[in-house]
């Protein structure tokens, strides 16, 4: 599998209810809580694009889209 | 088509408690809906009574909102009525094994093709934390002060002896390996069931000291391991995952179309 690189990492503020679980399995510790307790982004760039923290979101609010799939519409 | 195109995102967020485990099961379910390519109007979910039971007011898929237990017995006449749809049935423990266990050995029985979902979370979540008939022994619940003294159901043991064709279990820490199963269940013809452990941080994690939500989904993957593995092996108390049973048997609505011809003397 050729490796993807982050296109973008979408996270539903509205529809995140500060569990923690996509915290505390992200392998490079890409997110963390706002002082709102909702999940945000903050160092996007160590992202390897594993997508566990989409499967495992039990709110459905993180979307992972590389540059390359997803419809195909990024692909280069 | 994306994941988010089979929600009615209108009814979001969604009802369930922050960690809920049933979220994870729901995108597992529609990870492996959009992997398989199936059409929403080919789809029917129904759906009892229960923390679970929401889930199908979440898909937009056809969706029966039914009795306490009798998920599997709507789907059953759905399925006689229009055998080419695709039927999944998403149970709480209670709702399939308690309140619905006559209906769930029935429909294993008979393998009719349906896709039956346990979310186990091990309780009666949405009417305050009782025990449930698998919630197992020497656990605390609102109803069990001093700890329960029942045993509980083992699923997959149940639904293989009831003679379902396809079983597997999952947990919702394992959300890759669930929509595996749940696609080889949807596409498997026949009754299959597929048990997910759903961690209930508010109610069963809360009183069994077992910590929020991360920590439940942690414990997930130190007490299962898959079948066959080394792991299971070494410690044969951890939780089997995987499938357990994979046959071709006669589906119940092919049968009924045999019997129908039968009949007619094929003046059909």
């Amino acid at each position: 599998m050729a490796k993807q690189k982050l296109k973008e990492l979408v996270i539903n503020g509205d529809w995140c209810k500060g569990c923690g679980i996509c915290i505390k399995f992200c392998p490079t510790q890409v997110l963390e809580l706002d002082r709102q307790d909702r999940c945000i982004a903050v160092r996007p760039e160590d992202c390897i694009c594993c997508k566990m923290c989409e499967l495992r979101c039990p709110d459905l609010a993180i979307e992972v889209i590389t540059e390359k799939g997803e419809g195909g519409d990024h692909e280069k | 088509m994306a994941i988010k195109d089979y929600l009615r995102q209108r009814f979001f967020p969604h009802i369930w408690c922050p960690g809920c485990g049933h979220g994870i099961v729901l995108s597992s379910l529609l990870h492996a809906v959009e992997e398989l390519g199936l059409a929403k109007n080919d789809i029917v979910m129904t759906s009892g009574i229960g923390c679970s039971a929401r889930i199908s007011g979440y898909v937009d898929f056809h969706s029966l909102h039914t009795l306490h237990g009798r998920a599997l017995a709507f789907a059953t006449g759905v399925k006689l009525a229009k055998p080419a749809l695709n039927l999944l049935v998403p149970m709480g423990d209670g709702d399939a094994l308690a309140i619905g266990g006559n209906h769930f050995i029935h429909a294993a029985r008979r393998n009719i093709n349906i896709t039956a979902i346990v979310m186990n979370n091990r309780i009666y979540g949405m009417t305050g934390g009782q025990f449930s008939p698998l919630s197992g022994c020497g656990k605390r619940a609102t109803t069990a002060p001093f700890l329960t003294i029942d045993q509980e159901f083992d699923v997959v043991k149940l639904a293989k002896a009831a003679g379902a064709s396809f079983v597997a279990r999952s947990t919702t820490y394992h959300a890759k390996e669930s929509t595996l199963y749940l696609k080889k269940a949807i596409m498997h013809k026949g009754f299959s069931v597929v048990e997910i452990l759903s961690q209930c941080p508010t109610h069963y994690g809360r009183k069994n000291k077992e910590g929020d939500a991360p920590d439940m989904l942690e414990l997930y993957k130190d007490t299962t391991a898959k079948l066959g593995s080394k792991a299971l092996e070494k410690n044969p108390d951890l939780i089997p995952r995987g499938i357990f049973v994979e046959e071709e048997r006669g589906e119940y609505c092919e049968e009924y179309d045999k019997l129908v011809d039968k009949a007619m003397g094929g003046a059909r």
